[in-house]
Parts: structure tokens; sequence; C-alpha cells
């Protein structure tokens, strides 16, 4: 059985977006425009978070993209009273948003903030109504939604490697985010396979997780950034 | 012999129900439009989504859980005290207890509510016992929610058995319904044994049952690992703040009955007296956790830990958190350490003072901590919104409305226990106290 992890190389990112942009198309991700956004409402599964650091001359922004980090040890799963958030056993942490009653335990628990609540009806404009994914259920109101490292995806290529009769191929899985970063910065795949790519970085002496010191044991490993001189 | 002159002395006590003044219908009309008025704002909410509240990232708890714990805190009022205080025979809560018990359970039902009222999808609500686990804090209160209703709601109806009787006998309108809650009762002396008996045990079971209720309450959120929640001592600090809260809503409701039943000469100064000191106590010992968990925490000096705790003490919430510390703690002291200020009026402005500085301890411990989350790239603001403070506002106008058709069925004070106190419990406190001294054989 795989275990699904990534790895983001901070040295590589660029910040520019583009996995934010992929995920909100691929996951059907509502619209919930400038007034809910101000209030701070806007749904974003894969978020770019930036760490100011020092003070002026001495500033220093550091960027993270941010997805859910399927914890080994989620906090999040533990407190749901209904069952709908919970790891599955491929590791990644899964959201039923038909069973979601909509309390909001989940969010007060992850101490990532990664968890986002529907708080009105939002649709996504007419115009990209034609593009909705099929394979992504659109959420309704009152239920919590987060990042689901495209588990549609896995479905998938699984499904075609059973017609195929042949077992899933690395590679074949990987979500939206992964799929598009253009610097190659975010690498996806198995990581109790020790010949993965991301098994490897994933023991790098450079690679770090978020508030490790919790236990909560996330499956997405951060590639320290290294200082460059730019002339 | 007729039943009714056997209760001349009080006669007081049955008046509220068997007259109907325009007090009593204009309280209830206020009351059903305040209610009405929340019920409103709920099936917008309902039909809108929770989006016409103030709630949103990273802030998605609020009022309505600040009203959750609140409500269940007051509820301890009730049954722990009456029952603390029938165990341990203290002769001047003869008056006091019914009172008590009612609050308990109408605020139980109120608390709860409101956690159904905070669900983004009510529709789903039966969810939790189709697919319940019982892993998550949500269940425990559940469980010991429920067991702490029906054990109060038995508690309440038992003391009540004699005086439904009572009015089963002097009753002409719903004269059967009286008939059927009396259970047959008729005063006889193996009936009062069964009966007191009965008393005593669920008095006895109520107080571990209370406990654990905000025990569990308080799980929710120590259970978790943010920080400012993440604490040992949240299950002995919320109970004690429960029943600090519920002692202050006592002394008003009982303020407020005393006046509008004029039932001055069945609650005297003493029993202000008594609970003004109880009240004092829990204020010390309020004072000694708030102290305990904010100086552990400051003395540790995380980053996270400290920065909700600056905001409370010098940041957005300095306002609200001092102005608590004032209403929980400086003022009660000064008023009730003070023979002489802990009147009537001395203690009913520290119950006020008590019960808003609770209330809004109840919301500092909420809403600080989820404005303060561990990654600081998410930071929000909070602001509830009309329809939140209408529901807020209808949850105390439900609680008063319970109580006031409660008292126009039921009399609010035990007139059989009243009499007990008169007609037995001279001669048995003079036997307790001589059975004490040395002198005198058993």
């Amino acid at each position: 059985m795989p275990r699904w992890g990534m790895a983001i190389d901070l040295n590589k990112c660029t910040a520019c977006q583009a996995c934010v942009i992929a995920c909100k198309a691929e996951n059907n991700i509502p619209f919930v425009g400038p007034e809910e956004t101000a209030k701070g409402r806007d749904i974003t599964w894969m978020e770019l978070i930036s760490v100011h650091e020092g003070h002026y001359p001495d500033a220093k922004i550091k960027f993270f993209p941010r997805p859910c980090f399927h914890c080994d040890k989620p906090p999040c799963t533990k407190v749901c009273p209904v069952h709908a958030t919970y790891k599955n056993p491929e590791g990644l942490v899964a959201q039923i948003f038909q069973r979601c009653i909509g309390c909001r335990f989940c969010m007060a628990a992850c101490p990532y903030t990664v968890k986002y609540f529907n708080w009105y009806k939002y649709d996504i404009p007419d115009e990209m109504k034609n593009h909705y994914n099929p394979d992504v259920f659109v959420r309704p109101a009152g239920v919590v939604e987060k990042c689901t490292m495209c588990h549609h995806r896995l479905q998938k290529a699984r499904d075609k490697a059973r017609v195929e009769g042949r077992s899933l191929k690395p590679g074949e899985y990987i979500p939206a985010c992964a799929e598009t970063c253009p610097s190659n910065a975010i690498i996806f795949g198995d990581l109790d396979n020790s010949s993965s790519e991301v098994a490897r970085l994933s023991r790098s002496s450079r690679a770090f997780r978020l508030h490790e010191e919790l236990g909560t044991e996330p499956k997405v490993f951060y590639l320290t950034e290294e200082d460059r001189h730019v002339i | 012999m007729s039943f009714e002159n056997k209760w001349g002395q009080d006669e007081r006590l049955f008046e509220p129900i068997e007259k109907t003044g325009w007090g009593f219908r204009a309280t209830v009309a206020i009351l059903l439009v305040l209610v009405a008025w929340g019920a409103t704002s709920y099936f917008r909410q309902v039909k809108y989504g929770l989006g016409v509240t103030g709630m949103a990232e990273p802030v998605s708890w609020g009022l309505y859980i600040t009203n959750f714990v609140f409500f269940i805190g007051i509820s301890h009022a009730g049954t722990l005290i009456s029952a603390i205080l029938r165990l341990s025979q203290a002769e001047w809560r003869r008056p006091i207890t019914r009172m008590a018990e009612v609050i308990t359970v109408a605020v139980l039902f109120i608390g709860a509510g409101y956690v159904l009222i905070d669900l983004g999808r009510p529709d789903r609500m039966l969810n939790v016992l189709l697919y319940g686990r019982y892993q998550s804090p949500l269940l425990w209160d559940a469980t010991s929610i429920s067991a702490y209703l029906t054990a109060s709601t038995i508690y309440l109806y038992l003391p009540l058995i004699p005086d439904i009787a009572i009015l089963r006998d002097r009753a002409r309108k719903w004269n059967f319904i009286f008939r059927i809650l009396s259970l047959g009762w008729q005063g006889t002396a193996k009936q009062q044994k069964v009966l007191n008996r009965a008393i005593a045990i669920m008095a006895v079971l109520v107080i571990p049952i209370a406990v654990s209720v905000h025990t569990v309450v308080s799980f929710v959120f120590s259970m978790t690992l943010q920080p400012g929640w993440h604490s040992t001592i949240f299950g002995p600090y919320f109970v004690v703040g429960a029943i600090f809260s519920g002692i202050a809503v006592l002394i008003i409701v009982m303020v407020v009955f005393r006046k509008a039943f004029r039932l001055e000469a069945y609650l005297k100064e003493i029993h202000f007296s008594n609970l003004g000191l109880l009240l004092l106590v829990m204020s010390l010992l309020w004072f000694y956790f708030t102290f305990a968990e904010y100086l552990t925490g400051f003395y540790g000096h995380e980053p996270e830990e400290m920065s909700v705790f600056w905001d409370k003490f010098r940041g957005q919430y300095a306002p609200h958190f001092w102005a608590m510390v004032t209403f929980n703690f400086v003022l009660p002291i000064i008023i009730l350490g003070n023979r002489r200020t802990r009147t009537i009026l001395g203690t009913l402005i520290a119950s006020i003072t008590i019960s808003i500085g609770m209330w809004m301890e109840r919301f500092l411990i909420i809403v600080p901590t989820l404005m303060n989350p561990r990654l600081e790239y998410s930071r929000g603001f909070y602001f509830p919104t009309l329809t939140e403070w209408s529901i807020t506002i209808a949850g105390f106008a439900l609680f008063l409305l319970f109580y006031v058709v409660f008292t126009k069925f039921f009399p609010i004070i035990s007139a059989w226990e009243v009499k007990e106190g008169r007609e037995e419990g001279l001669e048995e406190v003079d036997h307790r106290v001589r059975s004490y001294l040395p002198d005198y054989g058993n």
C-alpha cells in the first residue's frame, strides 16, 4: 500500500501561483467574490503563504505553497463527530462532503488552518460553467472542504490500471498542483517506495516540515531555501 | 378539613398560579416578540447559510459557541447547588432549591440548542446518531448533557410531586394534568419516606453528572492543540466558572421573583448573604484558576501562546479582558467582601457584573485563540452580525419565557418543603445540634 506524500523545493519555487490556479480549476473551487474575500472567506485548497522575516533594510519574504499536509497523525480527524473526515489507508486525509454536518470542529482543531467552510452556496462565473470538472463533487453550503491531493485522479488512474491488468506505475497519479508547477518544485509520489524521488527528497538534509514539534507528522516536506546572492 | 386552610400561611406561593396579572401578560408578550425575532433570524440563516454571521476564516466559532458554553455553565446553578445544599442539610435552602432546579432544566435545552444553531447543515444532525464516533469530544458532550438533562428533570420533578398534589386539590382549571402528574400522592408517611429517599439518591447522582458536563464542554477546546486551549486545567477551570456564573444567575432570578411575586417573607436578607458568601468564594477560586492558567502560559513564553496572550492583555481584546477581570473579581470582592455592602442590592449588582463577566470569559476563551492560529499568515477578525446578536438575545428571552411559564403552572418555592421546615426542621436541627454536643446522648 503506497503512502502518498509531497516534497516542495523552495529553491525552485518562483511563487508564480500556477499551482493555486490549477488547484482551483481542477477541484471546482468556487469564486467567493471580493466582498466575501475581504471577510476572510476565500477558499484556496492550495495557498501561497508568505512569511516576513526581519525589518527594513534586512527584510525578507519567504513564500510557501501550502496544500493540506495530510498528516500521518491528523488532529482534525480525531475530533470529527460523524466520520466525515478521516485518514484513508493510503494516508490521505479525506473529506466526505455528503456527510459533514458543518460543526467546524475540524477547522478549530487543525493547527495549520487548511480547512475551509462554505459560508454560503458559492458558485463559479457563468463563463466557466462549461468547465466544471465532472470528477469532483460540487460542495453545497454548510460543509467543510480542503485539499484532497486530487484523490479523484488516483481513482481514475487506478481504474485504468485495473482495466489494463497491471499495477499503478509511479508518476501515473499526481495532483494538479504538481503537474502544473512550471519549475518542477512540487514532487509527488509514494513515500514508502524508497526509490521514489519524493522519498529521496524527504530524507534530504534540507527537508523540514511545518510545526514538526506538534507530532502531527505531515506528509508534505519542504526543502529549505538556500541563500542566494543576487547581483 | 379542606386542604386550602392548611396552606393559609403559604397562600402567597399559589397566588401567581391562580391569578394572572397584566405583568405576566406583558412579560410573556415581550419575551415572545424577542423569541420570534430570533427565530426569524435563524430561518434566514438556514435559508442563506452561515454566511449571514460574522464568522469566517480562521474565526470559525463565535457567539453561538460562546452562548453554548455560557448556558451550559449556568445550568450548574441549579441542580448542583440544590443538591449540595440538600445533602449538607442546609436549612436555609428550602425556598431556593426549586428556583435553582428550574434554571438547570431551562438552560440545558437552550445551551444544547446553540450547538445545533451553529451547525452548517442542521438537516444532517442525525448523522451524529447514525455515524457517531466516540473519539470526538462533541459526542462526549452529547452524552453528558443528555444524561444531565434527564437527571435534572427527574430531580426537578420529584420534589414537585407533593406541590402538584396540592394544586390538584385546589385547581379548577387543568385539573387532569395535575392529577396525572401527582402520581396519586396523598402525603402518607410511606409515600413521604419513599420520596425523600428518591430525592436523596438523585441528589447524589446529579453531582458527578454535573461536574462531568462542564468538564467535557471544556474538552471540546482543550483536546485540540491550539494555543490558549490545550491546557490540563481546563476541566476544573470550566466547572468553577460554571458554578460561579450559575450562582450569579440564581441570585438575579431570586431578586426578580422576590419582587414580582412579593416573596419578601420567604427570601430574606440572610439567603442573599449566604449565597453572596458562596459567590465570594467562587470569585476567589475563579481568580486563582485564571491566574494559574495565564501565568503558566506567560512563563513558558511560547510564541504561539504569547500572541493569544498579548491579544488579551494589551491587544484588541484588552478592554474586554480587563473588564472581565473587573466584573468577575475586583467588583465582587469589594462588594461581597464587606458585610455592609453584602445586602440584597449588593449581591444583585455583583451577580449582574459576574453574569456579564463570565459571558465575556467564554467569549475570550474561544475567539482570541481562533484569531491567532499557529501559522501566522491567517489572521482574522470577528464582528458578530445582527443575526448573531438577535439569536443570542432570543436565547436569553427563551430562558426567561420558560421560567415565567413554569411559574404559571407550579409554585416557584417548594410549599411542602417550607412547611416541612416549619413543622419538622426546627425540631430536627435542635436534635442534630444536641447530638454534636458531649453532654447529650444520641
